[in-house]
């Protein structure tokens, strides 16, 4: 029972996790893209479909990460060549996404999907429980982790990380120093888009392998929360990821019991959550002032 | 070659009106494209969804019906955008309003004279200014991100709604079909016309005019204005930030709760698990199509409100998804957006930078 809701907290946490990780680069450069949602949904379509027509599941999740990217390209043109209002645009993009996501959808509603396949650590995953849990989950589920990493050790062991996050701190400074603000913010933004996108694959060749009209239900915007309750570490993005999983399995596990309690309701706990928790974090000053990129939000416009 | 913003001495007259005109023209012409991609004749179906709505009586009275909740909501947004605001829930307001202005018709409809419908809008309004008054509240308090507060309302007010309509507020004699029972005639707004339109459409009419002159004229209209461009100066003029954004809130969410309750009162006459189609999130564009100006908002919620009946026109007739209107207002409001920084920024491609900045910036 245990080791069967554990598991499905992975696979609720990891879609979470991919998108968030890739917001939190974005962010760390100094721009909000509130898109998510929006880049999110469009990988679940493409994924799928790219899955179904080709019968491949990898060619479906490098679709995804494509179509993240392209949208984010999209958002970047805007946001940096254009400098329009970083919160509208990303809004824009939601929408957008929505809809194309509806229109190319409108096809594969009721196909039934693909799943991608686990993987099976050879002797590790037949140890008990640990076996099942950690060494016998799809490639994704250890993509995320690895993303994670990699962000961490970009971000603060490399000369990489130092710049995009002083381009996200003071970008009249960096751009100062000589280095190219909008290069830097445009390809966090890419990677943002693509994270988003292999999130959008994971819900529709893993979570629930289908097409369905809004699937992603506000979890781009969950992911947005997340970066701002891990403060911008990277670490801080799994607890949260996997909190958030937990509070979706047991709103499943309370509905399957019944209690008695109106199933809208418990659907409604993950959002409230969210709630909850952005206050507990943006009450404590010193924990948000601290690591909250300073020009985030704010729009660049070289002087030449 | 790239492109570079050069700033204006001073905003561009021109492109101040000529920036939206841009922003539909070019919306127009992606439509057409995506005709082509789907295999429609791109002709036809800008003329299906754009000029065909316009031809007869039956579908201008559906944008009327359409455009009064589009522009009401973006009246009160365009406060709190003015004013630095961002209230992206106003989808919840409009829902939770219209679950408050509406218990009465259904838990007391014996209760029926000339004193229900104004008791109804008033408390749509009061609920939807209750709702945007959360997100208004931990932000001042908190200092909680308001974009993702508001946001999350948004599912938490269509769960609430969707567990009333299927549970305690079932029409008891609707055969377990998920909706209320229908209002009499004392809840339900009287209608204009044959039918199609109800009183709705003058309110929200009457909301632009006052704002009109609140914004431009009143003290309350200055600070707004003031507080978004620059706090600092405000607070100097003796205005608190946190009061306007409570304010502001409030407003927003007044004018979504009464827009929700005046749709489900005049056009659909009774609740249902689901009574709008995106309106809130729609208002975000005609808000800034508008250019956050009331009059601007009046003329933009008419031609979003067109999209909707566009989108309808060419799934019937066309067999193209209705989803393209929500693919059109994304677009929309892409365009909107980079056209603004016209009036701001003039726009220069230039073939190359100085050399010594490029080599320079190669160490990254």
């Amino acid at each position: 029972m245990f080791e069967a809701v554990l598991l499905t907290v992975i696979t609720a946490a990891t879609p979470l996790l991919i998108a968030a990780i890739g917001e939190l680069v974005v962010e760390r450069s100094g721009v909000l893209n509130l898109g998510v949602e929006g880049m999110m949904i469009m990988g679940a379509v493409v994924g799928f479909a790219v899955a179904n027509q080709t019968g491949s599941g990898s060619l479906g999740v490098v679709a995804a990460i494509g179509a993240g990217m392209a949208m984010s390209a999209l958002f970047a043109f805007l946001v940096l060549v254009m400098v329009t209002n970083q919160v509208a645009s990303g809004l824009a993009l939601t929408i957008l996404g929505l809809g194309l996501s509806g229109m190319i959808g409108e096809a594969f509603i009721g196909v039934p999907g693909l799943k991608l396949p686990e993987l099976h650590i050879p002797f590790l995953s037949d140890l008990p429980f640990i076996g099942p849990v950690v060494f016998q989950q799809d490639a994704l589920v250890y993509v995320a982790f690895a993303l994670v990493a990699g962000v961490s050790y970009m971000l603060f062991r490399t000369r990489m990380g130092l710049v995009l996050r002083s381009v996200g701190d003071n970008h009249a400074s960096a751009h100062a120093l000589g280095y190219s603000v909008i290069k830097v913010r445009f390809l966090a933004i890419l990677f943002g888009g693509a994270c988003a996108g292999l999130a959008g694959a994971y819900m529709s060749l893993a979570y629930t392998p289908q097409w369905v009209e809004n699937m992603t239900a506000g979890r781009g915007w969950i992911a947005l929360a997340l970066v701002v309750f891990a403060s911008w570490l990277p670490w801080r993005v799994v607890a949260g990821a996997y909190l958030f999983g937990a509070v979706t399995v047991l709103t499943f596990h309370a509905q399957a019991q019944g209690f008695g309690i109106p199933s809208q309701f418990l659907s409604s706990l993950p959002y409230l959550a969210t709630i909850v928790v952005l206050v507990l974090i943006s009450a404590n000053r010193r924990l948000t002032l601290v690591n909250t990129p300073a020009c985030l939000g704010k729009p660049f416009v070289p002087d030449r | 070659m790239r492109i570079e913003l050069v700033k204006r001495k001073e905003q561009s007259r021109a492109m101040l009106l000529l920036s939206p005109l841009i922003a539909v023209g070019l919306t127009l012409i992606t439509a057409a494209l995506l005709f082509i991609v789907t295999g429609k004749d791109p002709a036809l179906g800008l003329y299906k969804f754009f000029i065909e709505p316009l031809t007869d009586t039956w579908s201008l009275q559906e944008i009327v019906v359409k455009a009064t909740p589009l522009i009401l909501i973006a009246c009160g947004l365009s406060v709190c955008f003015l004013s630095n605001n961002w209230n992206i829930g106003a989808e919840g307001q409009f829902v939770f309003g219209a679950i408050c202005g509406c218990f009465l018709p259904i838990l007391f409809p014996e209760f029926a004279n000339g004193a229900t419908l104004p008791l109804m809008l008033l408390f749509g309004a009061l609920g939807g200014a209750a709702w945007a008054f959360i997100p208004a509240i931990l932000k001042t308090r908190f200092n909680t991100n308001e974009i993702l507060t508001s946001l999350m309302l948004v599912y938490v007010a269509g769960l609430l709604l969707d567990y009333l309509v299927r549970g305690p507020w079932r029409d008891p004699g609707g055969f377990n079909f998920p909706e209320s029972r229908i209002f009499s005639d004392a809840a339900t707004l009287p209608a204009i016309g044959d039918g199609r339109m109800s009183l709705s459409a003058p309110i929200a009419l009457i909301v632009v005019v006052v704002l009109a002159i609140v914004l431009a004229r009143t003290m309350k209209g200055f600070e707004i204005r003031v507080m978004g461009e620059s706090p600092r100066a405000g607070s100097f003029a003796g205005f608190s930030a946190k009061k306007l954004t409570l304010f502001a809130f409030a407003f927003a969410g007044a004018m979504a709760g009464l827009a929700g309750t005046m749709e489900v009162s005049g056009s659909l006459n009774q609740l249902l698990p689901s009574i709008s189609p995106g309106y809130g999130f729609t208002a975000i564009i005609v808000a800034f199509l508008g250019r956050l100006n009331p009059v601007g908002i009046l003329v933009a919620g008419f031609i979003l409100a067109l999209s909707y009946i566009g989108g309808e026109a060419v799934q019937a007739s066309m067999g193209v998804s209705d989803k393209i209107a929500s693919v059109i207002q994304g677009l929309l409001l892409f365009y909107v957006l980079a056209c603004d920084t016209l009036i701001l920024y003039q726009v220069r491609l230039s073939r190359a930078r100085p050399a010594a900045i490029a080599g320079e910036a190669e160490h990254v």
